[in-house]
């Protein structure tokens, strides 16, 4: 049970419930969508990014609880930071929901620290992420996590 | 009632600190203790290749081999053994059928809205144009739509005996009365109804049925087209290879007659062997008494579940298997069934491998609990504590 409560903190069911920068972003100049196609979560990630600094990033979609926080979160954390910032912090996101490894620079974001005892989670954790990265990558594909 | 857990070794264990409580069975059943001894004692005592040897190995695997496929004809009365065909399973007989059937571009296949994805993407891959029959939302065919969909190009009826995500047992003797009526044949993808039901070809008169070993009590691997000689006769080969040929010259090869015919190939032997004793399994404990223990536990599970007002339950079709899908709230299904999980029990959830349907029903994914013989009332007990823990989980925010 403790490691549910780990996961299902409050502030991932809050997040998940009640997504922040949630909706569409008609100017933006990167959009992006992202599939699971194995439990039908879908997100599309909209950016406005001046000078290597993102500008306004919010997000629209349905999901899982995990999914929907870590799209949330991930939108509260990196506005305002540069693209080189959005690097490391992936990374370091990366290593925190596979192997719950710690990191400074992640701020919020450590509370989703619990997915990495959930391997058949985890996608759902990096779904935003790898949308993200996608997008600046300008990858004409649709990123899907399969 | 009855109590059958006991016959399957999977089920003594605990997951998460937690007896198991198995609730995914139309996506997979798990094996009694005789099919897995029946596989174990085939490779430890018989296993050679079949339908080959003059040594008394090769004969016992070939004995065994035919020896399920004679027990199958008398377990669904097809008229012939050489109507039955083994395969890897409901997918491949369905992919089996849609590729030798002589589907043509243009030619018309109707299929339902509560198909699953392998009784669709077959039919497209060989070139059909769908004709879907449409369900009402209590999850039940439309029959009188079915009519009006024949037409000059329709080549054949594709439909499931049961769903796998709504339970609905459709009414396989009437669509294939109607089909008959236009001189159409009916192929039934029996994967759910199969090991739930008495299925009797002849009496349905469907022109071909398939179903998967592994969704009744058999092994992996294994799966089963059953079609009328006639039709089966019409049809060319599927695949090339060993055992489905009379003679290979370089310049011209002919085939071996029925059902060798569609088996290229070493078959899957152990598996198949595994299978019927999965088939005497089921006829051990009785398909009649099997048909009530899982109607009573669906009845069980649909007033429980029915009693939390939260919960939306997605198909109500007067006749059902025991699978329920079900929405609680706006709580994802991935996060009630993570959280079910870590108290032992196992559902099912997400599409279903059946995103058309999902549509029809407007929700992205759903919760699905399945049950087999071996389930019990205590173990709809469980889920229904379980259940209350992922509201109370969600419940502060």
């Amino acid at each position: 049970m403790s490691e549910l409560r780990e996961l299902y903190q409050e502030m991932i069911i809050d997040h998940g419930r009640h997504p922040r920068n949630f909706g569409v972003l008609s100017d933006a100049n990167y959009k992006k969508e992202g599939f699971n196609p194995l439990c039908g979560d879908k997100i599309i990630v909209y950016m406005n990014e001046k000078n290597g600094i993102i500008q306004e990033l919010c997000f629209e979609g349905c999901g899982c609880a995990i999914s929907m926080a870590s799209a949330s979160l991930m939108t509260e954390v990196l506005k305002g930071k540069s693209l080189k910032d959005v690097e490391q912090l992936f990374s370091a996101f990366h290593q925190l929901v596979t192997e719950n490894k710690l990191s400074d620079i992640l701020g919020k974001l450590t509370v989703l620290g619990g997915v990495s005892e959930f391997p058949a989670r985890v996608k759902c954790a990096i779904l935003a992420w790898h949308t993200l990265k996608a997008a600046l990558a300008n990858d004409s594909n649709a990123v899907s996590t399969e | 009632m009855m109590n059958y857990k006991n016959d399957f070794p999977i089920l003594s264990q605990k997951i998460h600190g937690k007896p198991l409580v198995y609730l995914d069975s139309s996506a997979s059943s798990q094996k009694p203790a005789c099919v897995i001894d029946a596989i174990t004692n085939y490779y430890k005592n018989d296993h050679a290749n079949v339908h080959r040897g003059v040594y008394e190995l090769s004969q016992r695997a070939t004995r065994a081999y035919e020896n399920t496929r004679q027990h199958i004809k008398e377990f669904i009365n097809a008229a012939h053994t050489h109507e039955i065909i083994f395969t890897r399973g409901a997918t491949e007989g369905i992919n089996l059928v849609a590729n030798c059937f002589g589907i043509k571009p243009a030619d018309e296949v109707i299929v339902s809205a509560m198909e699953h994805h392998s009784n669709i993407v077959p039919w497209q891959l060989a070139g059909a144009v769908l004709k879907v029959i449409p369900i009402s939302d209590a999850g039940e065919l439309d029959l009188d739509q079915y009519k009006k969909l024949f037409s000059t190009k329709t080549k054949i009826v594709s439909v499931s005996h049961a769903s796998n995500v709504l339970g609905t047992i459709n009414p396989l003797k009437e669509i294939v009365e109607i089909a008959h009526q236009h001189q159409v044949p009916v192929l039934a993808d029996g994967a759910q109804a199969f090991p739930h039901l008495s299925v009797d070809v002849r009496v349905l008169d469907v022109d071909f049925y398939v179903f998967s070993s592994h969704k009744a009590y058999g092994p992996t691997g294994v799966g089963v087209l059953y079609g009328k000689e006639k039709l089966l006769n019409q049809m060319p080969p599927y695949q090339g290879g060993g055992d489905m040929i009379e003679s290979v010259t370089f310049e011209k090869t002919t085939w071996n007659k029925l059902p060798f015919k569609f088996e290229a190939g070493t078959p899957n032997i152990g598996g198949v062997i595994g299978f019927d004793a999965a088939l005497y399994y089921l006829q051990n404990a009785g398909m009649e008494k099997i048909v009530q223990h899982e109607k009573k536990l669906l009845d069980y599970a649909t007033q429980q579940l029915s009693s939390i007002p939260e919960i939306k339950i997605i198909g109500a079709a007067r006749n059902k298997l025991g699978v329920i899908s079900f929405v609680l709230n706006d709580i994802h299904p991935h996060d009630i069934g993570t959280i079910l999980d870590h108290h032992g029990i196992a559902v099912r959830a997400g599409h279903h491998c059946a995103m058309p349907l999902m549509q029809r029903f407007n929700v992205p994914a759903c919760v699905r609990v399945s049950f087999g013989v071996y389930n019990t009332i205590e173990d709809v007990d469980v889920l229904m504590k379980g259940l209350r823990v992922v509201q109370e989980m969600f419940s502060h925010v």
